[in-house]
């Protein structure tokens, strides 16, 4: 049956040329059917599946056509209206004028000195805050979804600290650690641990208790079962809410230098905002929005690592 | 290693159920399996088939009654217990190897042994080539020949079925039968091999046990003298096979209208 298979695949590649497009791959019992070592089948194989690589690269360019075309049609009405008078640029701002400041704030700098440092500040505020959150989440929900009695015992506390509105602690860090780095990454630090936390416990709770007794079956004793069942079936959630939770962290890191700080992006949005400066908050939302995606990315990198046993995506899977 | 005796008696298991009430999976049953012995269990649906696995396993523990393995009372899991699982219990996130070697690793082997006896269980199933993919790779008849590699790697005494081939294609099942039959008769390690289908139950079985309708106790048990070694696909086809498949059925046939008709009666109600 493997035998069958594989020369099936090697039957495409050879013939056909252009590598098994990913639909047909995986329909393996579809085109077995239909795939006999004929050389005109062979060509239909190679025919069609070139076609549909064809049909999707245009679908693909569509798609990048449209989202251009809506880029344009947004900024456009928006810089329109505001030429136009029809809305004060001095509320709403103005493409043109964001645009602008940015160009400023690379060039120039801004009003607390480089972009890039303001941006380095928040980074790193929002990056301990991250780290300290996400590996006090994981560690938490793993040892109270493997202790019933904790999870017992913690669970009104934890609930209790979690409908607290959290940002308001960051008035309070902002006392207790002053303007330092630490008042912000303890702000971002209390956003990030409870969604970690309830991921990684919620993980722990659904391992699949066949699994678990399989492993106990072939020997393996609560430490391994911890680290070789337990920890990889609840990594699927965690990496899910690390996703999340980055944001949160750059929310916390914002947050807290609003409630006072000397550099950081938020410092900035917030000089901004106080000097009627429509322009430069937007611009510093647009900073904030690209570092935000780039860590996105590198968290996607990262967990595609980390579990490469999942099956592949689904191709058409709409990537928001 | 040689097969270990298992024997159960008067065993019942009870369930609280999540309404609060108590569901009697088996109730004072009573089996012996024999050392070395190819024991097949059959029972309609819900008759406790799977718990019984559960208990000689030590996964559960008996409400009332004693479960012994070799002589010895279950208290935890028994040494030298194999179970392969009715669903897929191999690990997604581990490749063919670390699947297959994670019994040995589990026994304190290091890992580098651990993985060369993996690698002569897994020629012996046929996943020779496949040692680096992960079970989402395999088809299922593969993924099943992973499970048994991973519990028969750790040469045990008991080895617990249950239902290990439901899932699978007629023709892949069949397949799959021989090959159990010619590994275990390679181990002769005591098997108990939880079915539904009476004809996969006469093929593999020494013995068959038949179930009642649950809570399950031991209705009747049948010898299966058919001679070894045996062709799954062929071995239905002699008169002898027939006969006990009748002797069988007539006893089966009343626990599963049992089953059938409470089954009706709780979908109308």
């Amino acid at each position: 049956m493997s035998v069958r298979s594989t020369q099936q695949r090697s039957e495409v590649s050879a013939q056909g040329g252009a590598p098994p497009f990913d639909s047909v791959g995986t329909q393996d019992g579809a085109t077995g059917a239909l795939a006999t070592p004929t050389a005109a089948s062979a060509s239909i194989d190679s025919e069609l599946s070139a076609r549909r690589a064809a049909a999707a690269r245009r679908r693909r360019l569509v798609i990048y056509a449209l989202r251009v075309a809506f880029t344009i049609l947004w900024l456009g009405s928006w810089e329109l209206s505001t030429r136009l008078n029809w809305v004060d640029p001095f509320f709403v701002g103005q493409p043109s004028g964001v645009v602008q400041r940015l160009w400023t704030w690379i060039t120039e700098g801004t009003a607390l000195g480089p972009l890039w440092l303001q941006a380095a500040v928040t980074m790193q505020e929002a990056v301990v805050g991250f780290l300290i959150g996400a590996a006090l989440g994981v560690v938490f929900g793993i040892l109270l979804g493997r202790i019933e009695v904790l999870a017992e015992v913690l669970s009104p506390f934890i609930k209790g600290a979690n409908a607290i509105p959290r940002v308001v602690l960051g008035s309070l860090f902002a006392v207790m650690f002053g303007l330092s780095l630490w008042g912000k990454a303890a702000t971002a630090v209390v956003l990030v641990f409870f969604v970690v936390f309830f991921n990684a416990f919620q993980g722990v709770r659904e391992v699949d208790r066949n699994l678990i007794a399989n492993a106990r079956i072939l020997g393996a004793d609560n430490r391994r079962l911890t680290t070789e069942i337990i920890i990889p079936s609840a990594m699927t959630w965690i990496l899910a809410s690390l996703h999340i939770s980055f944001g949160l962290a750059i929310v916390g890191a914002v947050v807290g230098e609003l409630f006072g700080a000397t550099a950081g992006l938020g410092q900035l949005i917030y000089n901004a905002g106080h000097t009627f400066d429509v322009n430069g908050v937007f611009a510093g939302m647009f900073v904030l929005a690209v570092l935000a995606l780039i860590a996105e990315g590198l968290i996607s990198a990262l967990e595609n690592r980390l579990i490469k046993w999942r099956p592949s995506r689904v191709s058409g899977e709409i990537p928001i | 290693m040689a097969g270990a005796g298992i024997e159960l008696r008067k065993v019942t298991k009870r369930f609280a159920t999540p309404k609060g009430g108590i569901y009697t999976a088996i109730r004072d049953l009573s089996m012996e399996v024999a050392p070395g012995e190819f024991c097949a269990v059959v029972g309609p649906t819900g008759c406790g088939k799977s718990t019984t696995l559960a208990l000689v396993s030590g996964l559960e523990r008996a409400s009332a009654g004693e479960v012994l393995v070799s002589g010895q009372p279950v208290n935890g899991i028994p040494d030298g217990i194999g179970y392969v699982f009715q669903g897929d219990a191999v690990f997604p996130w581990k490749t063919v190897l670390g699947n297959v070697a994670a019994g040995p690793r589990y026994g304190g082997a290091s890992t580098g042994d651990a993985n060369k006896q993996a690698q002569q269980w897994i020629a012996r199933v046929g996943l020779s080539g496949f040692e680096d993919r992960y079970p989402h790779q395999l088809s299922g008849g593969m993924r099943k020949r992973v499970g048994l590699a991973q519990s028969l790697i750790n040469n045990p005494r008991i080895l617990l079925m249950d239902e290990p081939f439901s899932a699978l294609d007629v023709q892949t099942r069949t397949l799959m039968e021989n090959e159990l039959l010619a590994l275990w008769a390679a181990t002769s390690a005591s098997v108990v091999f939880v079915t539904h289908d009476l004809e996969e139950a006469i093929a593999l079985a020494d013995r068959v046990v038949v179930m009642t309708a649950g809570p399950g106790t031991v209705k009747g048990t049948f010898a299966v003298d058919l001679p070894r070694p045996r062709n799954v696909a062929e071995i239905r086809f002699q008169p002898r096979f027939a006969q006990i498949y009748e002797a069988i059925w007539s006893q089966l046939r009343d626990e599963v209208l049992v089953s059938y008709e409470r089954q009706k009666h709780a979908a109308a109600v």
